[in-house]
């Protein structure tokens, strides 16, 4: 953030001082109602102090109004490149006799079929009922690769304003114009539709309570200041106030929240609610698809085991040698594997015969031009094709070995002059992407539990959670089992996550307190969850999650350092009002302040600066840590309540020397 | 033996003594709580007011139930002060004026026990032992009853029940106030405190004058008034009596007696959660509170500060000889840190810092260990309060023991913290611009406001106790003062239960590492912190012009 980007959002922050849009905040509106009162006492008996006073109380509102104005401008850059695919379309609509009509995009509604073909721009969020295209989807996520989508299946989502890059489909339109994916989005990235989270709710029931303890104890000082002989002009009255509510925290509340969401949509996650953000940082248990999250989703390579006696050079050169034409992510990953353990990178024979996969045989390989035959599969297939009855021990037991750890193992034999033999097997593997467990141990910390949620069955699923280090595994999973465990959970108290994309994840994605909709998925997906990761990365989950924790910990810290703060104002201002009173007081002004009135001054000066000084944090959120809640607490504690309790007194000293120095003799 | 040392000497054994009765104690009254059994002697109790007391109670029940019982005492304690003269035993004292029985009743159904009267040329025997004798047992019990619903509150799951009012009623009075405070009079009786129904006595003086000497069944009701944190004494001039407190050993009972019950709840508490080190954390937070009160009080009143009091060693002006400056730091700081309000020395007297000091102490809401049942309260108020704002500061939203603090619950909070500062505020706000405050003032300038400011501080946070000094008999004075006690005792009252209803609908959130633990010693110095936070925010001002400008003088 800079100062010009503040210098800009300042007519934004000057028209939010309508009293309508201030009334929302309470504290900000005592403000308000602080500032419209001295203004007048000061047009009344004007004098250098309540003018000088006068000016900061403004200040004090309009700095928190800027706050909202920057935090909210931070997305109106978005929604302005979002409007832009939001353009007028016409579209083709497909009515029941077969013909096309041209219509507005705007005109279309719930039901309507539309056609779209390459270079054309799709009119409205539907599904694709027929055909398949690729489709460029840059003008929401801002990723440039097109992606597939096609009938029936779970990547059957267009959404209006993407561009169809080749081929013809046909959609069904399923959000009216103004309600569509692309409306919602603008509306949220801007923050117009932003309503106040519950936990905001709370913390303004308490912000007002102490508002109203303050208002009530500044409202009785003045018969007791008239009893203890120092009456007290308004304008002081006010300025201790406006010094003792929490303003910091009030000005920065919403600037807070909308900072949360465009985070959230910085890593193109777009949250449909506030509440939804909130809930996240609670998440207690975390349902993680294995494919793609947890794993690379594809098999791959992870040893040769060779047959006894036989050298690993041999296996390992044979298995490459069959698998180099082979352009499976398997084969692939058993060229890569033989490489590693170091093969020479040679290419194919010439005159090689590659024997590609067939259902029936279910092996591949190679026909050398010397006759020599390479073949690779599941035993049983090698077995029939070396026409033997059993493997040599050493490879059966491998082989046994490798199911029971959830593996698939992959025989390897050759029949040349010698006759047919097996030389060993190829141990392919689900991979754990690497840094999973790390994670998961992180996520164990936080108090969350991670569980993995895969087809496979249950051997294979429980060797991959134990690699990946998961606290819970749910294998064969159905949707319906997806439900049970949710609410299993959520009987228990835990806040669930979980992210979906096919219809049939709907009702899971529907009850999970956060539901993480992959955009390449259904509508009915999306619909359901509460959250839409626009990148498709079911990874994104633990990112959201921290995000939801990084909010709440911003807002307990800077309300911390707003109380925290008052200790010192206090320490400035009461002194100054009553040292003519009970020249004792004196000793309480440990800053040794120039005057009273530039005590009082600086005090408000300083409350307004904070403001502006915390914006910064406010946007940007306090630094996420993965640590236990104590240790956690115990560093936010010491560093914004003490803080807290600190800075004011340092700051309003700095202010009132620069006070003195500037005006000295006007205070 | 020196001062000093008999002071640091009492201490130990005051500790140790509360000490060796915490688990006991407290594991008793949760047992007898939680029980499901009656006895013999409780059932015709309910049989005869027509209550199943094994049916449980809804949150708006066990509250209309809790008003209703006090409403009703309110009437029947008013009636028997006003009507005293009818009554056998009244000693041939008038009924109260209207202003004073009315205060007088208030005072005693809301556990405070403020005293506009002198008990010894006011009351008679009946409205002392059937009057404010048996609302020193129950409204005790009244205060006791509603901590429990609110540990219930987080011990249910998904329920509205709070338990039955009128068991936890029955069963604290008949099986923990009453057997305490009997072997309580006895041993008080043994320490030479005065348990007679004989009439005054007229001596001659040596002086050659005469003086009326009024005995009366006092030690009885001297062990319940400290057991129950009351505070009203038998005579004007209450624990300073000789006949109330005779003795060092009297006074050591005494302060026993008040902390025993506050101590032994935050055991309850632990034992009614099923987390022991939950209940030490609690007793932490109000330990160090209670120490760093007594020391500054200790401080400033053994050490000898102006001429008079350097002439006397201490600062002797107000206080017993009998029992000296430790003993009546104890006493004050135990007094006001409970909502006892018993004084064994003359709080007016007390130097700007200590009696500074004590008045913070019932700034504080008093939590510190707070008056039987409503410590307890207090304090998890103000737990919930630490936990709101620290809690979010660890990446959750706020709970406390498993359950989530929302909206609805901070409403209650709020409304909570802001009662008694409002009511004590807006009080000495309203009294302090009327010119006729100044005449019922005992001193000029900040002193004569500091007895203002206690006086409404005393009453909003059912104390009790009197600075002393200011005149408060006047109609104004009594009305505002028992208003304060009415606002000060039941708005809090209903807002715990309703809070505790909302706790207990909720589900319990199962505690993971991510949850802010809240039985440590880093959450109990948390707690000590916002305590002393909210209350130094709320009362800066005006200890700023009654106390603080004193001492700093």
């Amino acid at each position: 953030m800079t100062l010009s980007q503040l210098w800009s959002q300042l007519p934004t922050a000057l028209a939010k001082l309508d009293p309508r849009h201030q009334w929302h905040n309470p504290v900000m509106f005592v403000v308000l109602v602080g500032s419209i009162l001295t203004t007048v006492l000061a047009i009344a008996d004007p004098s250098a102090f309540t003018i000088a006073l006068t000016v900061w109380l403004w200040l004090t509102v309009v700095f928190g109004n800027l706050a909202e104005a920057v935090a909210e401008g931070r997305g109106k850059a978005q929604a302005a490149s979002l409007r832009a695919a939001r353009k007028d379309t016409v579209a083709r609509r497909l009515d029941r006799d077969g013909t096309e009509t041209l219509v507005p995009g705007t005109e279309l509604v719930i039901g309507d079929l539309v056609v779209v073909e390459a270079g054309e721009v799709i009119p409205g969020d539907g599904d694709v009922v027929e055909g398949i295209a690729s489709v460029d989807e840059s003008a929401i996520t801002g990723e440039s690769a097109p992606v597939i989508r096609e009938a029936g299946g779970d990547r059957s989502a267009v959404t209006g304003g993407t561009t169809v890059l080749s081929d013809r489909i046909v959609v069904s339109i399923t959000a009216a114009p103004g309600s569509t994916f692309i409306d919602t989005m603008i509306a949220l990235v801007e923050g117009t539709s932003r309503r106040k989270t519950p936990n905001e709710n709370a913390l303004t029931i308490l912000l007002s309570s102490l508002t109203i303890v303050f208002l009530l104890a500044v409202a009785t000082l003045a018969p007791m200041a008239d009893y203890a002989g120092a009456p007290q002009r308004t304008v002081v009255l006010v300025a201790l106030l406006v010094c003792l509510i929490p303003t910091t925290i009030s000005a920065l509340l919403s600037a807070i929240g909308i900072a949360g969401m465009d985070r959230l949509v910085r890593v193109n996650v777009l949250a449909m609610s506030g509440r939804a953000v909130e809930a996240a940082g609670d998440v207690g248990t975390l349902l993680l698809d294995k494919t793609g999250t947890i794993t690379y989703g594809n098999r791959r390579a992870s040893a040769f085991v060779p047959q006894a006696g036989l050298d690993d050079a041999v296996l390992r050169d044979t298995a490459r040698l069959s698998s180099l034409a082979d352009p499976t992510p398997e084969g692939r990953s058993i060229v890569e594997l033989a490489l590693e353990r170091g093969a020479t990178d040679e290419p194919l024979p010439v005159g090689a015969t590659i024997v590609e996969f067939s259902a029936s045989t279910r092996m591949s390989g190679l026909d050398l031009p010397d006759g020599t035959q390479i073949r690779k599969g599941a035993s049983s297939a090698v077995l029939a094709w070396l026409d033997q009855t059993a493997l040599p021990p050493s490879v059966e037991s491998a082989v046994e070995r490798i199911s029971a750890d959830g593996g698939t193992p992959l025989v390897v034999a050759v029949r040349d002059a010698a006759g047919g033999r097996v030389l060993g097997v190829v141990h392919l593997k689900d991979v754990v992407k690497p840094g999973m467990s790390e994670r998961f141990a992180q996520l164990r910390a936080m108090g969350i539990r991670t569980v993995m949620v895969t087809g496979d069955n249950a051997i294979t699923a429980k060797a991959i959670a134990a690699e990946a280090g998961v606290d819970d595994v749910l294998a064969e999973a159905t949707p319906e089992d997806k439900l049970a465990y949710i609410r299993h959970e959520q009987q228990g108290g835990r806040l669930v996550a979980m992210t979906g994309d096919g219809t049939n994840d709907a009702p899971a994605l529907a009850a999970a307190d956060v539901g993480v909709a992959m955009s390449s998925g259904t509508s009915a997906a999306k619909e359901a969850g509460n959250m839409v990761d626009l990148d498709s990365d079911p990874t994104k989950l633990i990112d959201v999650v921290e995000i939801g924790k990084q909010l709440l910990v911003t807002r307990g810290a800077l309300t911390t350092f707003s109380v925290a703060n008052d200790v010192a104002k206090y320490f400035a201002i009461i002194p100054a009002m009553f040292v003519a009173a009970y020249p004792s007081l004196d000793s309480l002004d440990v800053m040794r302040l120039h005057s009273p009135e530039s005590a009082i001054l600086s005090a408000v000066v300083f409350n307004a600066l904070v403001i502006v000084a915390l914006i910064p944090l406010a946007l940007r959120g306090v630094r996420h840590r993965v640590a236990s809640a104590a240790g956690l607490l115990r560093r936010n504690l010491l560093v914004y309540g003490v803080g807290g309790l600190l800075a004011p007194f340092v700051g309003i000293k700095v202010i009132d020397l620069a006070l003195a120095t500037l005006f000295g003799s006007a205070l | 033996m020196s001062d000093a040392f008999a002071g640091v000497l009492s201490l130990l054994a005051l500790v140790a003594l509360l000490a060796l009765a915490y688990r006991p104690l407290g594991d008793y009254i949760a047992r007898t709580l939680e029980s499901p059994r009656h006895t013999r002697f409780e059932r015709p109790l309910y049989r005869l007011a027509g209550v199943n007391p094994d049916a449980s109670q809804s949150t708006r029940s066990y509250a209309l139930a809790v008003v209703g019982f006090s409403a009703v005492s309110l009437i029947l304690l008013y009636v028997l002060l006003v009507a005293q003269s009818f009554l056998p035993y009244s000693r041939g004292m008038d009924g109260m004026p209207w202003d004073m029985a009315l205060n007088t009743a208030v005072s005693f159904v809301t556990n405070t026990n403020w005293q506009s009267y002198a008990g010894e040329s006011t009351l008679g025997w009946t409205a002392q032992a059937v009057g404010l004798a048996v609302q020193n047992f129950v409204s005790a019990a009244v205060g006791i009853a509603v901590a429990v619903a609110l540990i219930r509150g987080f011990t249910r799951n998904r329920s509205d029940q709070l338990g039955n009012f009128w068991v936890d009623l029955v069963r604290v009075t008949v099986r923990v106030l009453l057997p305490i405070a009997f072997v309580g009079a006895v041993l008080l009786v043994i320490g030479g405190v005065v348990q007679s129904f004989s009439a005054d006595q007229v001596v001659d003086t040596i002086t050659g004058g005469q003086q009326t000497i009024t005995t009366g069944p006092a030690a009885s009701q001297e062990a319940i008034k400290e057991l129950g944190t009351n505070g009203g004494g038998f005579f004007n001039a209450n624990s300073a009596h000789p006949f109330e407190n005779p003795t060092g050993f009297t006074n050591l009972l005494e302060i026993f007696l008040i902390l025993l019950i506050p101590v032994a709840l935050t055991r309850t508490l632990g034992t009614m959660l099923g987390n022991h080190r939950q209940g030490y954390a609690v007793l932490g937070a109000m330990g160090v509170l209670f120490l760093a009160s007594l020391a500054i009080t200790t401080w400033a009143e053994v050490g000898a500060h102006g001429q008079s009091a350097q002439a006397a060693g201490a600062a002797m002006e107000g206080k017993e000889t009998r029992l000296g400056e430790w003993a009546s730091a104890l006493f004050a700081t135990a007094t006001t840190g409970t909502s006892t309000g018993a004084v064994n020395a003359a709080h007016d007297s007390l130097t700007p810092t200590g009696g500074g000091a004590v008045l913070v102490n019932m700034m504080l809401g008093e939590v510190a260990p707070g008056g039987v049942g409503a410590g307890i309260y207090g304090i998890l108020v103000m737990a919930i309060l630490a936990v709101f704002v620290a809690g979010l500061m660890v990446g959750r939203t706020p709970e406390l023991l498993g359950k989530k603090i929302r909206s609805t619950e901070m409403r209650y909070i709020a409304l909570y913290s802001l009662t008694t500062p409002a009511v004590v505020l807006v009080a000495v706000g309203i009294a302090i611009a009327l010119p006729s405050t100044s005449d019922a003032m005992g001193n000029p300038g900040g002193h004569g406001f500091s007895e203002v400011v206690y006086a409404f501080t005393s009453a909003a946070n059912n104390n009790g106790s009197a600075f002393g000094g200011i005149t408060v008999t006047s109609t104004f004075f009594q009305l505002m003062l028992a208003a304060a006690m009415l606002l000060g005792r039941f708005v809090p009252i209903l807002l715990v239960l309703a809070l505790a209803g909302s706790l207990a609908r909720q589900g319990r959130v199962p505690a993971t590492a991510g949850t802010l633990p809240t039985h440590t010693p880093l959450f109990a110095g948390l707690l000590v912190g916002v305590v002393l936070v909210m209350t130094g925010l709320t009362y800066f001002p005006a200890l700023a012009l009654g106390p603080i400008a004193e001492a700093l003088a």
